[in-house]
């Protein structure tokens, strides 16, 4: 997807984060530099451990950054988060147990402090968008794993926020209802014009989703690799039989490969050289 | 559970009504059939090692009957039968009393009652606060949990004849003492289940940029239900037995307490008197644990059963 001129939705720069864990520091983000279009599907993808939630969690202004500033449709992360400009979806789906379907995805809004009607009207226009009209009146736990994780992304997009953040969304459901649920989100992506920042570790799912896919090395956490997805849309099941589809994958899979390895002098070389490099891919 | 779960076992709403049902007849079945258990037991060992049975209800029998061992605990002043101890409360305790014993005994168990419930509800009631407080402020926790620990380690014998020369001899120092039990376990119970929420549930909510009065009110204190279900569960039967405490020593009148103490008292003549006091002493701890948990069934109704 080609950069749109307007005012970057995500504009992270010179991020870097550190932990302190008794008394010994380890740097979970080593100078992120990234913008992010409105409209843009991106996905971070790298191994474990290598900063992708602290990433999110830092653009949701969840937690604070050692150095750096990151801003959110303008303004920093925190004015953001106070405007409830974005939305969240974790791996987990995080619903209240006590709650039914329609009064989980409610909740947001009466945290923001929406009447009744209106709440009740918005989330079953979210519940249907998310195909679980019959569920409504169900308990969270009367309904299977992707349900659940559908409710969530209902409960995230009921406040129409801006920018949707999701951290490993389908990592928990086995790989048929994840790619149901992978060309579901391109239909809500699509019929919403969101902005999503998608954290994966699954590759297919991370090319057949993204505008862009950023790839990330672990220790410290760097972007190595920004890869512009150039699939046709709107993309559903044939587009995983693509010829560009697999070159693609395969293009993600050599990057991320530089950037993980066993630590041989090559690869850390890679590492540096990709780190260095991707200044120019990103804006 | 059997078909607990999905999204196509039948009308929610139904399911719980019956659960609801279920949740209070089974235990209260159970409980019947451990009653008579008792009886029967009690009444074997007596057939076997008690003292002659020269009637039984009242009702000569000839010959008498003669059990072949004799145990000295099994008499009829350490285990009287169990028909005269039910008959007890059909029966006026003495004889200058109009009423029967058992009409005396719902008046005192009203009384001693409505002293632990209200004890129960302020208990409950700074038990949730003093667990509110302690969730949000660590230096408070750190500070105050030994001692609210340690004040459960005071007597309360002790403490009750202290508590009546402050307050006086009537209901009020039983709702105090009655309260001075409930709120334990309420705190402890409290601090773990406000802080249960998963550790995501309450990063949500600061996506949503929610204070802590709404993640209080939203999050944590449903969360907290079923443990402090729980703790009231307990603190249903401790406030029954702090009012009794609070009323026995220090003699104040109306009570089971006082109760307890009279026929003490008179055990030698008419044990089956106190039996029939200490029937009515769980008999207000039981009713008041089942209203709790019909609350509990009530309120809960809707969340995923535990696995069984
Ligand atoms: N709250 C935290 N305290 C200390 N270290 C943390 C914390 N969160 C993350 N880290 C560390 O930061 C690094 C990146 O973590 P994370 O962002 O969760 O990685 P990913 O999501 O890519 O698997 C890891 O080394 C992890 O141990
Ligand atoms: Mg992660």
């Amino acid at each position: 997807m080609t950069r749109s001129d307007s005012a970057p939705v995500v504009d992270i720069r010179g991020i870097y984060k550190e932990f302190e864990v008794d008394g010994s520091r380890t740097l979970a983000l080593d100078g992120i530099d990234l913008a992010i279009s409105p409209g843009e599907f991106v996905s971070l993808i790298g191994p474990s451990g290598c900063g992708k939630s602290t990433l999110l969690r830092l653009i949701g202004d969840l937690t604070g950054p050692t150095r750096g500033s990151i801003e959110v449709n303008g303004k920093p992360a925190r004015q953001a988060r106070s405007d409830r400009d974005y939305g969240m979806v974790f791996q987990a789906p995080v619903l209240f147990d006590w709650r039914t379907i329609e009064a989980n995805v409610q909740l947001p809004l009466e945290i923001v402090g929406v009447g009744t009607d209106e709440r009740r009207r918005r989330a079953s226009e979210m519940i249907d968008l998310v195909e679980l009209s019959e569920f409504g009146r169900h308990h969270p736990w009367q309904l299977s794993g992707g349900m659940q994780q559908r409710a969530a992304i209902a409960r995230a997009l009921v406040i129409q926020p801006k920018l949707l953040l999701m951290d490993e969304p389908f990592g928990a459901l086995d790989e048929m209802t994840r790619e149901r649920m992978n060309s579901e989100l391109l239909r809500i992506w699509e019929r919403t014009g969101t902005t999503v920042v998608f954290v994966t570790h699954s590759i297919p799912e991370a090319v057949f989703l993204s505008s862009r896919v950023v790839v990330m090395s672990a220790r410290p956490g760097r972007l190595t690799h920004v890869i512009g997805i150039d699939l046709p849309r709107p993309r559903d099941e044939s587009t995983r039989e693509l010829d560009r589809y697999y070159e693609l994958v395969t293009e993600v899979r050599e990057a991320l490969k530089a950037g993980r390895g066993p630590v041989t002098e090559e690869s850390e070389m890679a590492a540096e050289f990709g780190a260095r490099v991707s200044p120019e891919h990103t804006p | 559970m059997t078909s607990a779960g999905r999204a196509d076992s039948g009308s929610p709403r139904r399911r719980q009504a019956g659960s609801l049902l279920r949740g209070l007849v089974g235990p209260a079945l159970a409980f019947v059939g451990i009653l008579a258990v008792i009886a029967i037991v009690w009444e074997t060992a007596k057939l076997i090692g008690g003292v002659p049975w020269r009637e039984v209800a009242g009702v000569p029998i000839d010959p008498p009957w003669n059990p072949p061992l004799r145990i000295g605990l099994f008499n009829d002043v350490n285990l009287p039968h169990v028909w005269e101890i039910v008959g007890a409360f059909f029966q006026p305790p003495s004889r200058r009393s109009e009423f029967t014993l058992g009409a005396l005994l719902i008046d005192a168990a009203i009384f001693t009652w409505r002293g632990a419930a209200i004890g129960f509800v302020i208990g409950a009631v700074v038990g949730l606060l003093l667990a509110i407080v302690f969730v949000h402020s660590r230096l408070l926790e750190r500070a105050l949990v030994p001692y609210v620990i340690a004040s459960q380690t005071v007597p309360i014998i002790a403490l009750a004849p202290m508590v009546v020369l402050w307050i006086g001899r009537d209901w009020p120092s039983v709702a105090l003492i009655s309260a001075y039990l409930t709120f334990f376990p309420v705190t402890i119970a409290g601090i773990r289940g406000l802080a249960s929420p998963d550790p995501r549930a309450l990063e949500l909510m600061r996506s949503y940029a929610a204070g802590r009065w709404t993640i209080l009110r939203k999050v944590r204190l449903p969360a907290a239900l079923p443990y402090l279900f729980t703790a009231l569960k307990i603190s249903a039967t401790a406030s029954v037995v702090g009012a009794i405490v609070a009323e026995a020593p220090t003699g104040i009148p109306g009570g089971l307490g006082r109760a307890i103490i009279t026929f003490n008292q008179q055990y030698a003549s008419g044990p089956q008197k106190l039996w029939a006091t200490v029937i009515a002493c769980a008999a207000v701890g039981i009713l008041f644990f089942l209203l709790v948990r019909a609350a509990e069934l009530l309120t809960l109704r809707g969340r995923q059963q535990p696995a069984t």
